[in-house]
């Protein structure tokens, strides 16, 4: 490292000057020639050594080429070079991988200032996203606020950096880490469990036949597909809130839960026989971990806080009956909230919609009901000529915008509905009421 | 409908470093242990020192391979043809080109359909990206990227926004920053969180906000071509394809590859969910398509013919996963039948490769994107 910052003495280290490269001048650049000169007379060593130790020093990426930076050699010739600035600005996980590195090929033997910053780093790596994300931005921010003959300098610095730096693909210490990990996968993909052909691909043909009906390439869309008619028809009748479903919609609710919750309107049905059994808490908590899972990270934390004081805490206004060790490990969890944080609990619940409830919908009057009350379109057949004139009347339809926006106040009303009735609190307001009428009649008489 | 094995991850503290996030159940020597990414990694470093050899790791490697061999084999009772077998023959199919947008100054790279069946968003190589309305041929937004060769892009789910990514390594307004270019990109299951996959060898999760970096998935060893994410309930996976020839499936909480695929011979161009989450197709540079059951751990189908000798650019399913639609470099779109593995169409129309196909959310169309600046919309 001494040796590196010698060489960047302007007075008695390598000749740098300002070079083009293509378009852009770069300042303060270093032929190969130069470098190893000034080895040679520096350390009196022969061309070979100097060659060597030069090589070393772009290797370890003290200095860089600039244009071929994968090319990691110092050549005794006119190609260009840089100088690699200081490492403070390529702090943090890059050097814990190149501490690492070192630190394996020193067999654990490194200097006290080595240790010392290998200890720092590692502490570094409990906030390692928090800062890198910082640095990110940062850079990002100060990148473009650079003159342009810096932002290519810049450029090939990180580039130089990242070819040294990031796990490289051949070598025989990375050999070795390539083929350690290669046999830890293949040790747990041995222990993985796995199906009988007979079994998937048996569900896989299932899944055709269940679905055939449905696809527009193999079954006529009804009334008729838009993209060959022209007419539009067939998306008018299947919006996000129609009335009436259309009956192929319903019939495709019931192929899986999934299906039911992934159409909007099927989950409004579903909503609607849950309510009528009191059982809504394990859809509405489903829902609330999706919003956690699939949420900004900046809403995490406050989510989460909410979703324990309706579902998990005890006495909570929607609480969801799930066995003692998922809640146990889910509130524990909750500690520390992140967006898997309700994961075990998720699945418990949807794993009991799935096998209990979903069945108990279909055969439920509310789903029959809609099943008779459903739609079933007539084909339309229109001649080329009307196909021609439906073409020209064709309606942009509702923007997804609007949609979106109507979906969001449908939900701010839905939830402030069914926001549910703090039995407690109403039960202690009539207790204190209680009590003061009694105190009341008691001083009375 | 088919009873999922849910990957149940665990979360809790790590046995090594105790900081408690997603653990990677590992087994080392038959021992099962449960380390956090992190210190898997500083484990895998530090074993060279226990001073194992580079013989003694490869011949590890070698036996491990066979085993794995082995315990496929053993489950594997049936071909899918066979299955297949009892399901009647597809008929003819009459698609044809019901609408050729055009607008793109260049080669258009990519496309992606809006929720809402009819809208769609294409990029391009000159550095435009338009959103089209299909339904009506009519251009609703043009937007310009500084950089050419937009690879990916992606429409949000609310159909509020769409995200772009290519040769300058970022994605969108610098929300995924990669070392090299951006090849794939997908929005999750809201707007908030993007998965993208690079040049750079490497998948990653992005929070749209933020900028922040949520996960990263390490694991090819070449460049990333494309990604695409389950579409199942549990919804915490996803399958990339790469230049290494490998098809990895990965754990979105975890980081970690659950699966892993090498049978194809060349570069893989693109990979695709089957609709029910089960099984996985890729389209590579060797011709073939090939199909995967992700139950089985196995390849189980390969769609090829002589007379197909160009490279696969991109693949999709139909609604109920009976047909593959797959996009040549020869400017031809086969049809194949998935489960009989035979061809049941050929598509032509463009006048160039063909880079990109979906198939429309409610499964009624089909768009195919070209090099020769037009998206044709089929059904």
């Amino acid at each position: 490292m001494a040796l590196v910052v010698e060489m960047q003495d302007p007075k008695g280290g390598v000749k740098g000057s300002e070079q083009k490269l293509n378009v852009t001048s770069i300042p303060y650049v270093i032929t190969g020639e130069h470098v190893l000169t000034w080895i040679t007379n520096k350390m009196k060593s022969n061309t070979e050594e100097a060659q060597v130790m030069a090589t070393m020093l772009v290797a370890y990426g003290y200095i860089y080429p600039i244009q071929n930076h994968k090319k990691l050699v110092m050549c005794n010739d006119g190609t260009l070079y840089r100088f690699q600035t200081d490492f403070g600005t390529f702090d943090t996980v890059d050097s814990v991988v190149a501490m690492m590195k070192l630190n394996i090929r020193k067999k654990g033997m490194l200097e006290a200032y080595e240790q010392a910053h290998y200890n720092h780093l590692n502490k570094w790596l409990n906030h390692k996203w928090d800062f890198i994300v910082m640095q990110a931005t940062e850079q990002y921010k100060a990148t473009k606020e650079r003159k342009k003959a810096d932002r290519v300098v810049l450029d090939c610095q990180e580039r130089a950096y990242w070819v040294v730096n990031r796990p490289p693909v051949s070598g025989t210490d990375t050999f070795f880490h390539t083929a350690l990990t290669h046999n830890i996968f293949y040790q747990q993909t041995i222990m993985r469990s796995r199906v009988k052909s007979s079994v998937s691909l048996g569900a896989l043909v299932k899944y055709v036949t269940t679905y055939k009906n449905h696809d527009a390439f193999l079954a006529p869309c009804l009334p008729s597909n838009p993209w060959l008619t022209n007419n539009d028809n067939y998306w008018t009748l299947n919006t996000r809130r129609v009335e009436t479903p259309t009956k192929m919609r319903v019939e495709r609710w019931s192929f899986s839960l999934f299906e039911l919750l992934t159409d909007l309107r099927g989950r409004d049905d579903f909503k609607i026989f849950l309510k009528k059994e009191f059982s809504g808490e394990n859809l509405a908590f489903w829902e609330a971990a999706e919003e956690l899972k699939w949420g900004t990270a900046s809403s995490m934390s406050s989510k989460a806080e909410t979703i324990f004081k309706t579902f998990l805490a005890p006495g909570a206004p929607r609480w969801i009956n799930i066995d003692g060790r998922t809640m146990g490990m889910t509130v524990k969890g909750l500690e520390h909230p992140h967006r898997y944080v309700l994961e075990a609990a998720q699945t418990h619940v949807f794993m009991l919609m799935k096998k209990d409830t979903f069945f108990r919908y279909l055969k439920s009057p509310t789903y029959k009901d809609i099943q008779k009350k459903a739609l079933s379109p007539e084909a339309q057949n229109f001649s080329p000529a009307q196909i021609e004139q439906n073409a020209q009347s064709c309606s942009p339809g509702i923007h997804p915008i609007i949609l979106w926006q109507q979906e969001m106040e449908e939900n701010a009303k839905a939830a402030a509905a069914s926001a549910p009735v703090d039995v407690k609190a109403m039960m202690s307001k009539m207790d204190r009421k209680n009590k003061h009428i009694l105190e009341f009649m008691h001083t009375r008489f | 409908m088919c009873d999922q094995t849910f990957m149940a991850a665990t979360f809790g503290p790590c046995e090594s470093c105790g900081k408690p996030s997603p653990l990677m159940n590992i087994y080392i020597k038959n021992e099962a242990i449960n380390y956090c990414s992190f210190c898997v990694e500083l484990m895998a470093c530090q074993g060279l020192q226990s001073g194992e050899s580079v013989a003694s790791l490869k011949r590890e490697c070698e036996s491990l391979k066979k085993k794995l061999e082995e315990e496929r084999g053993k489950l594997n009772d049936v071909e899918l043809h066979q299955v297949a077998d009892k399901i009647e023959v597809l008929g003819a199919l009459a698609i044809k080109t019901r609408r050729v947008l055009k607008g793109h100054g260049n080669k258009v790279l990519c496309m992606d359909w809006c929720k809402d069946k009819r809208r769609l968003v294409s990029s391009s190589q000159d550095g435009k990206v338009i959103v089209w309305d299909g339904f009506t041929l009519s251009k609703e937004n043009g937007i310009s990227v500084p950089c050419t060769w937009v690879m990916a892009c992606a429409y949000a789910p609310t159909g509020c926004a769409v995200a772009c990514g290519g040769l300058d390594n970022k994605c969108s307004k610098a929300v995924a920053m990669h070392t090299n270019y951006v090849s794939g990109c997908t929005f999750t299951n809201s707007d908030n969180q993007i998965l993208t996959s690079s040049g750079d060898g490497s998948c990653a999760l992005w929070d749209v906000e933020s900028g922040q970096l949520l996960q990263s998935f390490h694991g090819h060893t070449a460049d990333v071509l494309s990604l695409d994410l389950a579409p199942s309930e549990t919804g915490n996976t996803f399958v990339s394809g790469g230049c290494d020839k490998k098809a990895n499936v990965w754990d979105m909480r975890s980081g970690q590859n659950i699966q892993s695929f090498e049978s194809h011979v060349s570069d893989i161009n693109c990979v695709k969910y089957y609709p029910s989450g089960d099984a996985f197709a890729s389209a590579s540079d060797d011709a073939t398509c090939r199909f995967y059951d992700l139950r089985a751990d196995r390849e189980v189908a390969v769609y090829q013919k002589d007379s197909v000798i160009f490279g696969a650019s991109t693949v999709d399913f139909s609604l109920s996963g009976r047909l593959l639609f797959a996009g040549y470099n020869d400017y031809t779109i086969n049809v194949w039948d998935v489960l009989k593995g035979t061809r049941s169409s050929i598509l032509f129309g463009h006048e160039n490769r063909v880079s990109r196909v979906r198939v429309s959310p409610d499964g009624t169309a089909l768009c195919s994107a070209s090099w020769d600046h037009t998206l044709r919309i089929w059904a």
